[in-house]
C-alpha cells in the first residue's frame, strides 16, 4: 500500500501538498518526511489536501499536529482541505477541528 | 457467540491494512450496519492493532497478533490479542484542551480515546501474556442470501 504525495506549488506563498491513500502507522512516516522536507526548503505555508485520502487514523492525526506544530515554530502555519465526513469525523471526535484550519476547497485554503 | 474469524497477523505495520480490510468486509456482508459504523469499526481495529503492534515492539516480541471475530444475533466482537506487557487503560496520561497551545505537544495517545467512542463496548483485558481489546457492535444480522449451488454439484 503506498501513499501518494504530489506537491503543487502553483499558489504561492502556499505549497499544496495533496495525500492519496490510507495513512496509517505504516504510511504516516512518509507524510512525516514530506512535511519535514518541505519546512527544510522554506515552505511556510502548506495546505495538506486529504480529498484523496480513503482512511486516517491517530497515526495520522499526530503526524499532521506535529507538522503543524513545525511550522508555527517557523512562523508558518498548516492549513487542510477536508470534505469527507468519515475524516472530518476523526477530527471532531478528537476535537482537532479546533485546532486546525479546515477548507472545503484548495481554492478556499489559499484565499485565506 | 459464533467465532467466524480467527487471523494471525506479523506484529508488523504494513499488516493492519489487512486486518481492517478482513474485519471491514466481513462486519459488511453478515452485520446490518450502517456504512458510517462500518468505517468507525475500521478506525477502532486500525488503533487496537497499532496498538498491539507497538506493545510487540517494546517487549522485543516476534509473535503474531491474534485477531479473533465473533458474532450472534445481537452483536459483532472483534477482540485484538497481543503479546505485550500489558497497559492499564485508566493511567493514561490525559490530553490538555485542544485550545491550549501545549495540545500540539501530544502528537500521540489518541488511539484508545478514539476507539472508546467509535463501539457500542470496549473492554480490555490483560492476562499473563498481554492485552486483549474486545470491540462491541450491536446490531443484528444482514440478511444473507442463500448459498448458490456450487457448479457441478
Amino acid at each position: 500500500m503506498e501513499l501518494g504525495l504530489e506537491v503543487d506549488d502553483s499558489h504561492p506563498p502556499y505549497t499544496v501538498l495533496a495525500v492519496k491513500g490510507e495513512v496509517d502507522v505504516y504510511t504516516a512516516p512518509r507524510l512525516r518526511e514530506k512535511l519535514v522536507e518541505l519546512v527544510s526548503q522554506g515552505k511556510r505555508q502548506i495546505i495538506v489536501d486529504l480529498e484523496g485520502v480513503e482512511f486516517l487514523d491517530s497515526t495520522g492525526l499526530g503526524v499532521l499536529v506535529g507538522g503543524l506544530k513545525r511550522l508555527r515554530s517557523h512562523d508558518g502555519d498548516l492549513g487542510l482541505v477536508c470534505t469527507q465526513h468519515r475524516i472530518l469525523k476523526v477530527f471532531e471526535i478528537t476535537g482537532l477541528t479546533k485546532v486546525f484550519s479546515i477548507h472545503d476547497s484548495i481554492e478556499a485554503a489559499v484565499a485565506v | 457467540m459464533d467465532e467466524i474469524l480467527e487471523l494471525e497477523i506479523p506484529a508488523r505495520a504494513e499488516y493492519i491494512a489487512i486486518a481492517r480490510l478482513v474485519v471491514s468486509s466481513l462486519a459488511t456482508s453478515r452485520r446490518d450496519l450502517a456504512d458510517e459504523r462500518i468505517d468507525d469499526l475500521k478506525l477502532a481495529v486500525s488503533e487496537a492493532c497499532t496498538n498491539a503492534i507497538e506493545a510487540h515492539r517494546a517487549a522485543d516480541s516476534d509473535e503474531h497478533v491474534r485477531i479473533e471475530v465473533q458474532e450472534n444475533d445481537d452483536k459483532f466482537e472483534v477482540t485484538i490479542e497481543d503479546r505485550g506487557q500489558g497497559f492499564d487503560p485508566e493511567t493514561l496520561p490525559l490530553h490538555p484542551p485542544v485550545t491550549d497551545p501545549e495540545r500540539l505537544n501530544f502528537e500521540r495517545g489518541l488511539g484508545i480515546p478514539l476507539i472508546r467512542t467509535l463501539v457500542d463496548v470496549v473492554e480490555f483485558v490483560p492476562s499473563a501474556k498481554g492485552t486483549a481489546v474486545r470491540l462491541t457492535l450491536y446490531g443484528g444480522p444482514a440478511e444473507l442470501e442463500p448459498p448458490e449451488e456450487f457448479p457441478g454439484d
